[in-house]
């Protein structure tokens, strides 16, 4: 929390290396131009890939608190993301069923979390 | 140059891009607690600016911080980034068989521009590669319109937190936002019954294996839920497969 922190080229240099990560794990298997092809059942398989992604980041953001699973149904987040999620399902098909799962889950969760200390 | 603009006028660029904006305030308040953790704690503004700028990967980046703020050695800090980034590595290979016909300095850069969201909002729009030059260049105006929005987003959310780093508060959970982008998505993908069972399962394992170091948790869910849905899966010749 200093005021005015100082840059230094040891942390510039960490930055630089943390951007080659991000280059060489989002092109991982694209990387190389030699062709090769993915086994057909690897290929089928990743279509699950991407909601079990997004599932597995939700769940435990949503369920637990310091590394364990919430104790108590008294969790701001809970009640946020149920109501998203039924906003979604509600106005599914409609424009910006997606954008409206952020506002309502946000509508639910804020005074809960800050009115009630959820 | 003129080939980026080309793909800027196609359609499917504005299509990418609409499809982002509607997830666009999730990933701002996401990237906005990025900036504020960054400047929280304690780089200067050079090096938040420039983390942000290059690194461009929240979780890697919210990962490497603390790592920074103890120095620790460059090799921890690098393999736990690589780590943290492993559901990339997945994504990529199924980004491959869409992407192998762009020439490999372009590949990197639009790899590199691949976060969660645009990868998740493609293939959902794309369950399959184009098969001709005509759809596949309206794949790549789609995933650039998306990429490019999620973007600049991301970025003028986390400069703005960097330079309201003091003001911003955190206690108030805006980050929840993003959570909620991703069940937004979630739902929207949620369209099969395979599907819902992939969700369900890699929510189950992310869950019982979060103790792992590094997030492995969420490349571990992954892999458990595709592993269970091929096992599960009614078996169907490709052509004739449901085009998810």
């Amino acid at each position: 929390m200093s005021a005015a922190a100082e840059t230094d080229l040891w942390t510039l240099g960490v930055i630089l290396g943390l951007a080659v990560m991000t280059v060489v794990t989002r092109s991982f298997f694209f990387i190389s131009s030699k062709p090769w092809k993915l086994p057909h059942w690897a290929q089928r398989g990743l279509q699950y890939a991407p909601i079990a992604a997004l599932s597995a980041v939700i769940v435990p953001e949503v369920v637990m608190a310091q590394g364990h699973l919430l104790t108590t149904w008294q969790d701001a987040r809970i009640f946020g993301a149920a109501a998203g999620a039924a906003f979604y399902f509600w106005r599914r098909g409609a424009g910006q069923a997606v954008l409206g799962t952020i506002l309502v889950g946000m509508a639910v969760y804020l005074p809960l979390h800050l009115g009630l200390g959820w | 140059m003129t080939a980026l603009r080309s793909l800027i006028r196609h359609t499917e660029f504005r299509a990418g891009a609409r499809d982002m904006a509607s997830v666009a305030p999730g990933l701002a308040a996401w990237g906005l607690m990025t900036g504020v953790t960054m400047v929280q704690s304690g780089m200067s503004l050079t090096e938040a600016v420039a983390m942000s700028l290059l690194v461009f990967a929240g979780s890697s980046q919210l990962a490497a911080i603390p790592l920074i703020a103890a120095s620790a050695p460059v090799w921890v800090i690098l393999a736990t980034s690589f780590c943290v980034n492993l559901r990339f590595v997945v994504f990529s290979a199924h980004l491959r068989p869409y992407l192998m016909h762009v020439p490999r300095g372009p590949r990197l850069f639009l790899g590199y521009l691949t976060a969660d969201l645009s990868y998740v909002l493609f293939t959902r729009r794309y369950a399959h590669p184009g098969e001709d030059p005509v759809q596949r260049r309206a794949q790549l105006a789609y995933l650039a319109g998306g990429s490019i929005l999620n973007w600049a987003s991301w970025q003028a959310a986390s400069l703005l937190g960097i330079a309201l780093a003091n003001v911003v508060p955190l206690h108030w959970g805006l980050g929840f936002a993003g959570i909620l982008a991703l069940v937004g998505v979630a739902c929207s993908l949620a369209t099969s019954r395979m599907r819902r069972v992939s969700a369900g399962v890699a929510g189950a394992a992310a869950v019982a294996a979060f103790a792992l170091p590094f997030k492995l948790n969420i490349v571990v869910a992954i892999a458990v839920a595709v592993a269970l849905c091929l096992l599960l899966e009614p078996p169907a010749p490709p052509d004739q497969r449901e085009a998810a």
